[in-house]
């Protein structure tokens, strides 16, 4: 049986995003937000600590 | 409830059901019905797939586990945005591409029928058992606020949804979603404003956090490494991705959402949104029960937010005992009220060493009210009164007791908005997956003929996860339990799904046996060592040993097809 993978060519596919023409791009903020709100609930906890 | 409540609560719950049906009423096909007409746009699937996760549970419960434990669960979610981007670079154009009505269709595909039936089979039993505590919860909103018995609140709200669920099919569940979630939202931006609005006039939000902060209700993010703690960053980042990639990822009630988009675009799209959505959603739905439990500092909470089950209680020869711990409870809550304006006085002041003394007083009273309230919980126990966990109780209590009219009955539509948005796409899924992966390989018919099987399936579906809830008696919060079930198995299934996108040398029986003793070994696991590992970890557990048996066993037969050879 055949194994279907990832298929790469979707990955060069137009997100219709001006800002993140890539989906790579949009990975990419998706894990810079988390990074964010990880930090900024770590700020919290220390300021009422 | 007064009428202005019921006219809120039928309006929505009503005027969204009847939508559904209008909306799907043309998709009399089985392609329509599992799949939807293939027309929902980025937001409608984002919406889809979050409605569908966030269950009355969620909204019911969580509060209540941030009013105990603080925003320390939020650590549950950390995995979820990464998993969302492996799903949407990987899993989703293979769906897409195999135009499969199923994800375990993909597993027959890839390997052999029994895996795709060993796959099918574990979703069933785990959706089966969790679609019970989805019936559950709003039963003991509707039990609580109404005084209704709750086995008839659990048959009938149960039926209610049955019936939605099998005249809406795919799209109706999907297009419908949106608007429970609006009200949903609503409903809890509502209740999050009159809170506020309640607190004391000379408490302000700096207070709130002080005060949430000195009870360590503010510790989101946790390092420490330890297996037996529940929510910790590792934990969260590591189990609760192998239980994202597993649920959004494997978990049909999910899949079915995402593959009816209109593109891999618009599919994409509304998973990354929940990528972005879900952990500041939970992050706020546990700072309310942060501000709940900040509220209840302020006014005297009842000893058990259950109140049924308090007078149920009352009116046992144990009724003195209980009454005896109300008055402990008081005690201890008067000095703590004392201690803490104290703690924000020399706070305002800037006298850091006078409010870490009132703090510690504050905390010690709190130890004392918790402490008589665990006794009454006992008592309650032991005087054979049935009560699942109190924290469940929390959230709904301050809506029955400090609401407005019409607001009360904004919130019990939210609450069934939200049960109706994940119980219709579960039993959608539970339909589905029965009817293409187990009934249409076993019976050779016309395709409309499954068509009417699926409905009678998700029928069925609905008749057993009543049948589960009229015997739920959970000890465990209730979004915690959800979890824990599906990490039992969830990681087991993940390890299958992975096996079959990454390990391209693994072949079906290899995963199949794999996969049935990895599931055994997980279930052994659980009940001898139970929270010594704390559930997370289960999911990781589950999909290395399903993967490296898999592995190791693939290794040994192609080593004696070679000798054979």
């Amino acid at each position: 049986m055949s194994t279907p993978g990832p298929d790469l060519e979707t990955e060069a596919e137009s997100t219709g995003l001006p800002a993140f023409p890539t989906w790579r791009a949009v990975y990419v903020f998706v894990v810079a937000f988390f990074a964010v709100i990880v930090t900024l609930m770590i700020l919290l906890e220390r300021s009422f600590a | 409830m007064t009428w202005p409540d019921y006219l809120v609560l039928f309006g929505a719950i009503l005027g969204i059901a009847v939508y559904g049906i209008w909306r799907s009423r043309k998709n009399r096909d089985l392609g329509s019905y599992l799949k939807g007409a293939g027309d929902a746009n980025w937001l409608v699937i984002g919406l889809s797939v979050m409605a569908t996760q966030a269950s009355a549970i969620t909204f019911l419960s969580t509060p209540g586990q941030g009013y105990e434990g603080g925003l320390g669960f939020v650590q549950n979610y950390f995995g979820a945005p990464f998993a969302l981007i492996l799903i949407a670079a990987v899993f989703l154009p293979i769906y897409r591409r195999l135009k499969v009505y199923t994800a375990y269709e993909y597993l027959g595909n890839r390997f052999d029928a029994k895996t795709r039936l060993l796959g099918a089979g574990l979703f069933l039993l785990n959706r089966g058992l969790g679609a019970g505590i989805t019936i559950y919860a709003p039963a003991i909103v509707l039990s609580t606020v109404m005084g209704w018995r709750l086995d008839l609140t659990i048959i009938g709200s149960g039926l209610v949804v049955i019936a939605y669920t099998v005249s809406g099919g795919t799209d109706a569940v999907t297009h419908t979603q949106k608007y429970q979630l609006a009200v949903v939202f609503a409903g809890m931006a509502a209740a999050f404003a009159v809170l506020i609005s309640m607190l004391p006039a000379n408490v302000s939000t700096r207070d709130v956090f002080t005060v949430a902060g000195g009870f360590h209700k503010l510790q989101a993010v946790d390092f420490s490494v330890s297996f037996g703690k529940r929510y910790t960053f590792w934990s969260g980042m590591i189990g609760g991705l192998f239980l994202a990639l597993s649920y959004f990822g494997t978990d049909q009630s999910q899949v079915q959402r995402y593959i009816s988009g209109a593109s891999l675009r618009e599919s994409r799209m509304g998973l990354m949104f929940n990528a972005i959505c879900k952990i500041p959603m939970q992050f706020f739905i546990l700072l309310l029960g942060c501000y709940l439990f900040v509220f209840y500092q302020f006014y005297r909470p009842p000893v058990l937010f259950n109140q049924t089950a308090w007078h149920q209680g009352l009116a046992t020869p144990s009724g003195p005992r209980l009454a005896e711990s109300e008055r402990r409870l008081g005690a201890a809550h008067d000095e703590k009220l004392v201690a803490i304006r104290r703690w924000l006085d020399a706070s305002h002041r800037g006298d850091t060493s006078a409010a870490e003394a009132s703090r510690l007083q504050a905390v010690a009273a709190n130890a004392r009210e918790t402490q008589a309230r665990k006794d009454a919980s006992k008592t309650l126990k032991d005087a054979g009164v049935k009560s699942s966990n109190d924290t469940d109780y929390v959230f709904i209590r301050f809506i029955v007791e400090e609401l407005p009219h019409g607001l009360i009955g904004l919130l019990m539509a939210a609450f069934f908005a939200a049960a109706l948005s994940s119980k219709a796409a579960e039993l959608n899924a539970l339909g589905s997956a029965t009817t293409i992966d187990v009934y249409r390989h076993l019976v050779k018919r016309e395709d409309a003929h499954y068509y009417k099987a699926s409905r009678l399936f998700t029928v069925f579906w609905g008749l057993l996860a009543i049948g589960f809830a009229l015997f739920a008696n959970l000890s465990e919060n209730l979004i915690q339990a959800t979890n824990i079930l599906g990490s039992v198995f969830y990681g087991v299934i993940l390890g299958i799904f992975l096996g079959a996108f990454f390990f391209k040398k693994i072949e079906g029986t290899a995963i199949f046996i794999g996969a049935v003793v990895a599931q055994l070994v997980v279930f052994a696991c659980y009940f001898r060592i139970g929270e010594r590992v704390t559930y997370l970890w289960y999911n990781v557990i589950g999909c290395a040993l399903c993967l490296v048996i898999a592995a190791s066993l693939q290794a040994i037969f192609d080593r004696r097809k070679e000798l054979a050879a």
